[in-house]
């Protein structure tokens, strides 16, 4: 709180990204969240923004209106105020530039957030996801694969969870020796077991091999893994880097394994570029997109020059291959990068996804990014800029995976149990730091953090709210048909994700939503059979049978019943949140808002009157000029309905 | 000529077809005057392929030792493949399918031979005339009227017989308006909005030409359009610069010391060969199986369809913020007034009116607006992609307006009555139809060679209940508001419905719809 000199300024100006219109209200600053309140009492909007979500601030230069101060945020939020005076103005930079840059991590937010659960709830929280017994359900550990304990005392790796499986035959001083030859120690260990072939999805980090060197351990490692799976001796190595990149790792005393070496290995190079290029080629989308009267030529030579599909298609392309080795030629694979946990934990987990359907669901899921990119020490804290951050190590890797996520929701639209706002909400509190699971880079770290015992787990909270996250037109019956997904990877199914870079952009997005319409009608369908049920069960108890028509029982009376408001059709579907729940959540109720349909909503009708006064000067402004920019940039740019 | 005798091989046997989502199939393939079948039973009455042969756009033969195969593209963009054994016979099919698919006159048109025994020619034709649109519009009665002036087409041969102008207006003055404007399109009314009376016209450019001529009576036309209130806006869809220019050649632009009360705006819209040229280029984006994403977005961006697409929802926003937010009459023209016009002034009324969203509705707009009102398809839907053929006055205008049409539906998603398959169907039928709505260029024409008299109406027979069924949008829940949609690149995209229609995305995409369905029927019974 000390850091806070200026805790509310008024009369602040909030401008539009993309038009001139600009609303007024208040500006908050607390120990948490920066808040905007609109003065305007009819529409009053509110935004809350956590200061862990806050990239940058900067202060531009003063002009005649105030001092303007735009805020960059990791969801990609971007809010440009107007503060009518430079010192208030000054004040709230300087307080951010320090509350956004906490020094440790005491000062996260998930040690200070409490949703009012005691002790037990929150422990039954973290006890949700289970690896053991995912592991488990794969079919591991079995007659080729077992629990190995080298690890338990994170002495062989320490960015490596404590329980690890491995190839029954592959002894300790294999194991040991292993993990000597590779980078950071991260030998190959079991991520995925494919039990209807016995073919395993291995991964580690690169080999230390540099131009010539050889290690028999490692060798063993590969062979171990190779003789547990009696479908095919052959494994493919796949190594997810352009070739380049690892021929320069050569010089460093690092590389790539050699096909001589090791018998029956298939080595191949996939060619997702790294976490430079990646962080690189958001930055460039990024201000592609952020442009003002954008056309639609430069919208799309942007989207190419970014290059973000490209590598959304690369990291796609391997998880395929991943896939297809796996599950139609039986073999097992072992995947690696640099170091292992960035690309390699995009394509095992974006792999699995293809092959089991079990992560198309919702707690299957949880489960995957708990497996792949927690456990096995995706450097969350480093890429998603946590704590004293290095700008070198910030990268957008865990996006590029709900991203590819994304792209196989919209070309299978029936094989996921969740929608994209799942995807968006995890991104979300991947950022926030408000909940336990993401913090930090390592299961080692979390531990010394005793973030089990300090903070709550996300997952219980998404859980909670399960049915804002359902897909309603998820299918069971494609599951079952489609156990394994083959994505085309023709250029055109790769696609701009909108409401992920621009979803606090409101204009942008349509102002009707098939998925919330056809979830509450899911939703309602659902309720009505209930009530159904329920009466059935109340006449019979009063002796009536239930099988004649019967008139004393009107239809209407499914409302009876009390049942959250949110299941009447056409309200919003995402409740309001308690204050102290209230957070970006607050903006998803919004949206869901909006979202309903038109016809019974009076808000829209007044932000779309009240719109009306602006746009006009732009009109008749725009007369004069003989040359007419081929752009139209006026107020229709705007989705919205008018009376 | 009998079509007949273009046809020297009537039936080939062992012919093997490929076409997409199907394995080969083997049978006999069969040339009558209009269609292409293919059987691969004995029983000469099932098929599985009958394609008229108006839509097939291109075709391309290849031999292969001594069968040829001959690779059919079709204006539904559907591609497909038949090996035949005996290169003659396979030379002798592609000769009728070129010379057959290209008929030039109207009446030897598949739709005058088209007889199906659940429509009867009795009966009026078409689903409303502009004096039935007339009478039903209550708003219309105290300051508009029709006027029968071009009742034999004199006065504008691409017009109706009948056109709705204002009250005040005699004939003799619409009858010097019209020599004033290109090919006498005067200005017309085209809608009037419900809520504040105030009107979207439509017309081609003024005549005024190089030496700046004036018509007294296309002012007073103008002025009467908006009767005393201060101010109209002329949407004029050249850029400034192309205005200027026309008048070189006869055309011009409405000069404010004329129209002292009319204030123009400009907006660039591309037209003909480029348009066309732009869908060959999309086309041929979308058949690119390389897998490339820079090159795709590369050729996406080279094609310029979507920004064409932008414009012309920009500019129909445009119109619609004149008439709708500030209360301003509104008249669109380009040069000719019979392309982007038309689809700037539909658009604006689908994005205003609720009543030109449903289903009906929608069918009478486009019957309004664009049959009507002269779009001459005949020459614009010629080609399609895929043709060699120089283009002469192709241009997918309509296709364009399905597509923002489904811009619109993508965003508001609740607020039309009818689905994409209506577009789909719209979208395939302006190419080539069993029905007579698509052809000629002109009511005049149709006139001329009885299409009222002799062919079926597509959109009547769309109207019928069990018909219609398929083409209602499960979710639909009507608004009176204006539905405004947004113009930013990100809001907009391809219409992979249409262009990527032959692809296994689009049948993912239909099992989802169904299931959509499904939990609406669900949701209607326990309701």
């Amino acid at each position: 709180m000390e850091h806070i000199r200026t805790p509310k300024v008024e009369q602040v100006k909030l401008l539009d990204r993309f038009s001139n219109k600009s609303v007024t209200g208040t500006l908050h600053l607390t120990a948490t969240h920066l808040i905007f309140v609109e003065s305007n009492s009819t529409s009053a909007q509110e935004i809350w923004i956590l200061h862990h979500h806050i990239a940058s601030v900067e202060k531009l230069s003063l002009t005649t209106s105030g001092c303007p101060l735009l805020i960059q945020c990791r969801n990609f939020r971007l809010v440009h105020f107007v503060i009518p005076r430079e010192r208030d103005c000054h004040d709230i930079y300087s307080s951010l530039l320090r509350l956004l840059r906490p020094v440790s991590y005491d000062e996260l937010y998930a040690f200070s957030y409490n949703p009012k659960q005691n002790d037990q709830q929150r422990e039954e929280g973290w006890q949700l996801i289970d690896l053991a017994a995912e592991f488990e359900r794969m079919g591991v550990p079995c007659d080729q694969w077992q629990l190995t304990d080298v690890n338990r005392e994170y002495k062989v790796c320490e960015t490596y969870p404590r329980d690890l499986y491995v190839p029954i035959t592959a002894s300790k001083p294999i194991i040991v020796g292993s993990s000597k030859f590779r980078s950071k120690g991260r030998f190959p260990v079991l991520t995925y077991f494919y039990q209807e072939k016995k073919a395993a999805v291995c991964r580690c980090s690169q080999p230390l091999s540099g131009f010539s060197a050889r290690c028999l351990e490692d060798e063993h490692m590969l062979q171990a893994i190779s003789k547990a799976n009696h479908n095919s001796r052959c494994i493919y190595v796949m190594d997810t880097r352009p070739k380049l990149n690892a021929l320069a790792n050569r010089a460093a005393g690092k590389g790539y394994e050699n096909e001589d070496n090791y018998p029956n290995i298939r080595f191949q190079f996939v060619g997702i570029e790294n976490i430079h290029v990646m962080r690189g080629s958001l930055q460039k989308l990024l201000e592609v997109m952020g442009t003002r009267s954008l056309s639609m030529t430069d919208y799309l030579v942007g989207l190419e020059n970014s290059g973000w599909l490209r590598h959304i298609k690369a990291i796609m392309d391997a998880a395929i291959f991943l896939a297809k080795a796996v599950t139609v030629e039986g073999a097992s694979v072992l995947v690696h990068c640099s170091d292992g946990w960035d690309r390699t934990a995009q394509v095992c987990a974006l792999g699995s996804l293809l092959m089991d359907p079990y992560y198309r669901t919702i707690k299957g899921f949880m489960v995957l990014i708990e497996k792949d990119w927690i456990s096995f020490g995706h450097k969350f804290a480093d890429r998603c800029d946590q704590l004293d951050p290095d700008p070198k190590e910030v990268s957008p890797i865990f996006t590029q995976f709900l991203e590819c996520v994304w792209q196989l929701t919209e070309q299978f639209p029936q094989a996921f149990e969740f929608s994209e706002w799942f995807l968006i909400q995890i991104h979300e509190h991947v950022h926030s730091c408000q909940f336990g699971n993401f913090l930090g880079n390592s299961q080692r770290q979390r531990e010394d953090l005793q973030l089990k015992e300090r903070t709550y787990s996300l997952w219980a909270h998404l859980l909670s709210e399960k049915q804002n996250y359902l897909n309603p037109v998820y299918s069971l019956s494609f599951a079952e048909s489609h156990p394994v997904l083959e994505p085309s990877t023709q250029a055109y199914h790769f696609k701009f994700w909108r409401n992920m870079y621009h979803q606090y952009d409101r204009s942008m997005h349509p102002r009707q939503s098939i998925l919330k319409h056809v979830l509450t009608l899911k939703e309602s369908n659902r309720e009505l059979e209930g009530t159904v049920q329920a009466l059935k069960t109340k006449l019979q108890a009063f002796g009536v049978s239930t099988s004649p028509l019967k008139p004393q029982t009107p239809p209407r009376e499914r409302s009876l019943p009390s049942r959250p408001q949110s299941l009447i059709l056409g309200a919003p579907l995402l409740s309001r949140k308690e204050v102290q729940q209230e957070e970006d959540e607050e903006v998803l109720g919004e949206e869901a808002r909006e979202d309903a349909p038109a016809s019974t909503d009076g808000e829209r009708t007044v932000e779309g009157s009240s719109a009306t006064e602006n746009g006009y000067g732009e009109l008749t402004g725009s007369f004069g000029s003989k040359n007419e920019p081929a752009v139209v940039t006026l107020e229709f740019g705007v989705a919205r309905m008018t009376c | 000529m009998e079509l007949s005798e273009h046809i020297k091989t009537a039936n080939v046997e062992d012919v093997t077809l490929r076409r997409p989502f199907h394995p080969a199939l083997r049978g006999t393939l069969c040339v009558t005057s209009h269609h292409l079948l293919f059987s691969n039973r004995k029983d000469e009455a099932s098929w599985q392929l009958l394609i008229l042969l108006k839509n097939i756009d291109a075709i391309e033969k290849r031999a292969v030792g001594s069968s040829g195969t001959i690779t059919i593209k079709c204006k539904d963009l559907l591609v497909l493949q038949l090996e035949i054994p005996g290169m003659e016979e396979c030379l002798n099919i592609a000769s009728s399918i070129e010379a057959l698919s290209s008929l030039e006159s109207v009446t030897e048109m598949y739709p005058f031979f088209y007889r199906p025994s659940h429509l009867t020619l009795l009966g009026p034709w078409g689903l409303s005339t502009t004096e039935q649109y007339y009478k039903q519009t209550e708003r219309l009665w105290d300051r508009w009227r029709v006027s029968k002036v071009n009742s034999d087409y004199s006065v504008c041969p691409s017009y109706p017989s009948a056109v709705i102008v204002p009250r005040e207006v005699d004939d003799d003055k619409l009858i010097r308006s019209a020599r004033f404007r290109q090919g006498g399109r005067f200005p017309v009314l085209s809608y009037c909005h419900h809520s504040n009376g105030m009107v979207i016209m439509r017309s081609s450019q003024p005549l005024t030409g190089a030496n700046k001529k004036r018509c007294k009576e296309d002012e007073l036309l103008l002025q009467a359009v908006i009767d005393g209130s201060e101010l109209g806006y002329i949407i004029d869809l050249r850029s400034a610069q192309q205005a200027q220019q026309a008048r070189m050649t006869g055309g011009g632009f409405e000069s404010k010391s004329c129209y002292r009360h009319w204030k123009r705006i400009h907006r660039h819209h591309e037209r003909g060969k480029v348009v066309q040229e732009s869908l060959i280029k999309l086309v041929e984006a979308c058949s690119d199986l390389s897998h490339s994403v820079d090159r795709w977005l590369s050729k996406l961006e080279n094609s310029k369809w979507l920004s064409h697409v932008h414009s012309a929802l920009s500019t129909a926003g445009l119109v619609v913020e004149c008439v709708e937010r500030d209360g301003h009459s509104v008249l669109v023209h380009g040069s000719e007034g019979t392309d982007n016009t038309l689809l700037v002034s539909s658009l604006a009324q689908i994005i205003l009116d609720p009543a030109s969203r449903t289903v009906t509705g929608f069918l009478c707009l486009l019957e309004r607006e664009w049959i009507q009102a002269g779009h001459p398809f005949q020459q614009r839907c010629a080609h399609s992609a895929y043709s060699h053929a120089r283009l002469k006055q192709e241009c997918p205008s309509f296709l364009l307006l399905l597509d923002c049409v489904w811009q619109v539906w993508r965003q508001f998603p609740l607020a039309l009555e009818f689905s994409e398959a209506l577009l789909l169907r719209l979208a395939q039928e302006v190419y080539a139809s069993n029905y007579g709505t698509f052809l000629c260029n002109n009511e005049q024409e149709r006139c001329a060679a009885g299409v009222k008299e002799n062919t079926h109406c597509l959109f009547q027979s769309m109207l019928k209940p069990d018909i219609e069924e398929q083409y209602l949008n499960p979710l639909y829940e009507p608004t009176d508001l204006a539905i405004w949609p947004s113009v930013h690149p990100q809001s907009l995209q391809l219409w992979t419905g249409m262009f990527l229609r032959w692809t296994e995305y689009a049948q993912n995409m239909e099992e989802a719809r169904e299931e959509v369905w499904s939990i609406v029927k669900e949701h209607r019974e326990r309701v």
